[in-house]
């Protein structure tokens, strides 16, 4: 593509939400706009500026991302590792398919309470709920992904009297990378959703709490601001992952299979 | 129909093999194999001699694949027994080397082919130190030197084929079991693979079963042609095979014997399938 067309096409996908930001300007200055719930795209710009230069912004992000990135990690992992157990052994998966049935449909958000007077307020209750939210779909993506490991190299392993640890560790992980950073990339998404909902409703830090008090004291460009970020920063987590999903597992993306 | 064949006829021709005399390598004892009221295998009972080239011809459904998958451990007779040296194969043994005809499906696909070589000597615990020469040397004598750096989905499929064959010799295999491992490739590369098979089983000494469709790559490799009857699976006779080794592609293929014995097996296949 070349660099005419790139601008041409940014060009076409960036029209509608200029425009839209133009026509909130012109109708918040043609209202005089003075709200306790709505701002001015200026009236964000300003107060955004304001968040990044104190710092308070930078900070929020750091503490979300990092309660984000933990438990998505430990979520995701704990998930695959038992996943690649029911995978591999059809025994356990027999024994925990109901419980796990059983334990997937609760919402993450109703454990928050349970948790927290387990752990109090701070980051390890976010990250707690975090990994919880996670732990289930990736136990679902591991297993199905071990089931689907090609049949012809499990016996070759056999052949080959491969133990345990050498079976996970030189078959089955390799088979399956590219479905468990599909799972890491999924739960990335959701692991932001969960961190934002865990500090609007009961963590005290982070962009979620941020946006609450933003709320809470009356400042919707503020609030706004906050919002407008909390899109970008998930945006861009998005892109990062994509970028190295395409990159590291090119065949998987394009569905050619491993 | 049980059939028993204790081996202790002299080799013909080249004087490359191991004796044939006191304990066999492989001793199937009335091997059946059922899956629930079907009768897969109906009793098969076979000697193979240390160093001895078999192979097994036969029509689809009469057990040949099942046959081998209960040598290499791989399925369970239903009764009877399967002995490697004397002692009861409970299950798979890095002694006995599988060569599948699905290559492409057998190769770790995220390992380059001496990746694929080294999986064999990681399971065996030979010293990393090590892995480097014998993996140059394997691939060397099969024809890959150039190409240890190259992923399984870089190369044709001869030589996807070959690479199994050295991830197997790797494993310093006693027996090697082959099922039709060259079905899937062109004739010129084929006649190539047996040419190299027969040196490398000439080489090592292993004990070589080799499961095919084709009569006339049966008898160019075989000592002995096991002739499977199907419904269920069971020997319908056994074949000596008297060419001089080595064996070669146009002479041991003109060879008279080598006419009048896939005369034979051809009626005797024929037969079956009416």
């Amino acid at each position: 593509m070349s660099a005419a067309s790139v601008l041409k096409n940014g060009g076409r996908a960036a029209a509608l939400p200029v425009a839209l930001i133009v026509l909130a300007q012109v109708a918040a200055t043609v209202t005089q706009l003075e709200s306790d719930s709505l701002a001015s795209p200026a009236d964000i710009a300003k107060a955004f500026v304001s968040l990044m230069g104190d710092g308070t912004l930078l900070k929020a992000t750091a503490d979300t991302l990092k309660a984000a990135a933990a438990g998505c990690l430990l979520g995701v992992g704990a998930g695959s590792l038992l996943g690649i157990v029911l995978g591999l052994f059809r025994i356990a998966d027999d024994a925990l398919d109901l419980t796990i049935e059983l334990l997937r449909p609760v919402p993450v958000v109703a454990l928050i309470p349970v948790v927290m007077m387990l752990l109090g307020f701070g980051a390890e209750m976010e990250i707690v709920i975090i990994a919880l939210g996670m732990l289930w779909p990736s136990v679902v993506l591991a297993r199905a992904a071990v089931k689907e490991v090609e049949p012809r190299l499990m016996e070759v392993s056999n052949v080959l009297q491969l133990g345990f640890a050498a079976r996970v560790w030189k078959i089955v992980l390799p088979a399956i990378l590219p479905q468990l950073f599909m799972s890491l990339k999924l739960a990335a998404g959701y692991a932001l959703v969960v961190a934002v909902t865990v500090e609007i409703t009961a963590n005290p830090l982070g962009l979620g709490y941020g946006i609450m008090m933003a709320q809470q004291a009356l400042r919707p460009a503020e609030m706004f601001a906050y919002l407008i970020w909390i899109g970008a920063v998930g945006w861009l987590i998005s892109v990062l992952l994509n970028v190295a999903q395409r990159t590291f597992f090119p065949a998987f993306v394009n569905g050619e299979g491993r | 129909m049980v059939v028993t064949q204790l081996s202790t006829r002299p080799r013909h021709g080249g004087g490359h093999s191991a004796p044939r005399s006191g304990e066999p390598r492989i001793r199937i004892r009335d091997v059946t194999l059922a899956y629930g009221s079907l009768q897969i295998i109906g009793g098969i009972s076979l000697d193979i001699a240390p160093g001895e080239t078999i192979s097994v011809i036969g029509p689809s459904g009469c057990g040949k694949t099942t046959l081998l998958r209960m040598l290499a451990g791989l399925a369970r007779p239903t009764s009877g027994g399967v002995e490697l040296d004397g002692s009861v194969l409970g299950g798979p043994n890095r002694s006995v080397a599988i060569v599948f005809q699905d290559y492409g499906k057998a190769l770790l696909p995220w390992r380059t082919a001496g990746g694929n070589v080294s999986l064999a000597l990681e399971a065996r615990g030979c010293p990393a130190k090590e892995r480097p020469a014998i993996i140059r040397d394997l691939l060397e004598k099969i024809g890959l030197g150039q190409h240890a750096a190259k992923y399984p989905r870089e190369m044709s499929g001869g030589m996807q084929q070959r690479l199994q064959i050295a991830r197997c010799l790797a494993q310093e295999p006693k027996v090697l079991l082959m099922d039709e491992p060259f079905g899937a490739l062109d004739a010129m590369t084929r006649q190539a693979l047996q040419d190299e098979v027969l040196g490398l089983v000439a080489t090592t000494g292993a004990t070589m079963v080799f499961v095919t469709h084709d009569i006339e790559e049966a008898i160019y490799l075989g000592d002995r042609i096991v002739c499977l009857q199907p419904n269920p699976g069971r020997v319908g006779r056994i074949v000596d095979v008297s060419l001089a080794r080595p064996r070669d592609q146009l002479l041991t293929r003109e060879d008279p014997e080598f006419l009048r014995l896939r005369r034979e097996l051809y009626d005797l296949i024929k037969d079956d399938h009416q």
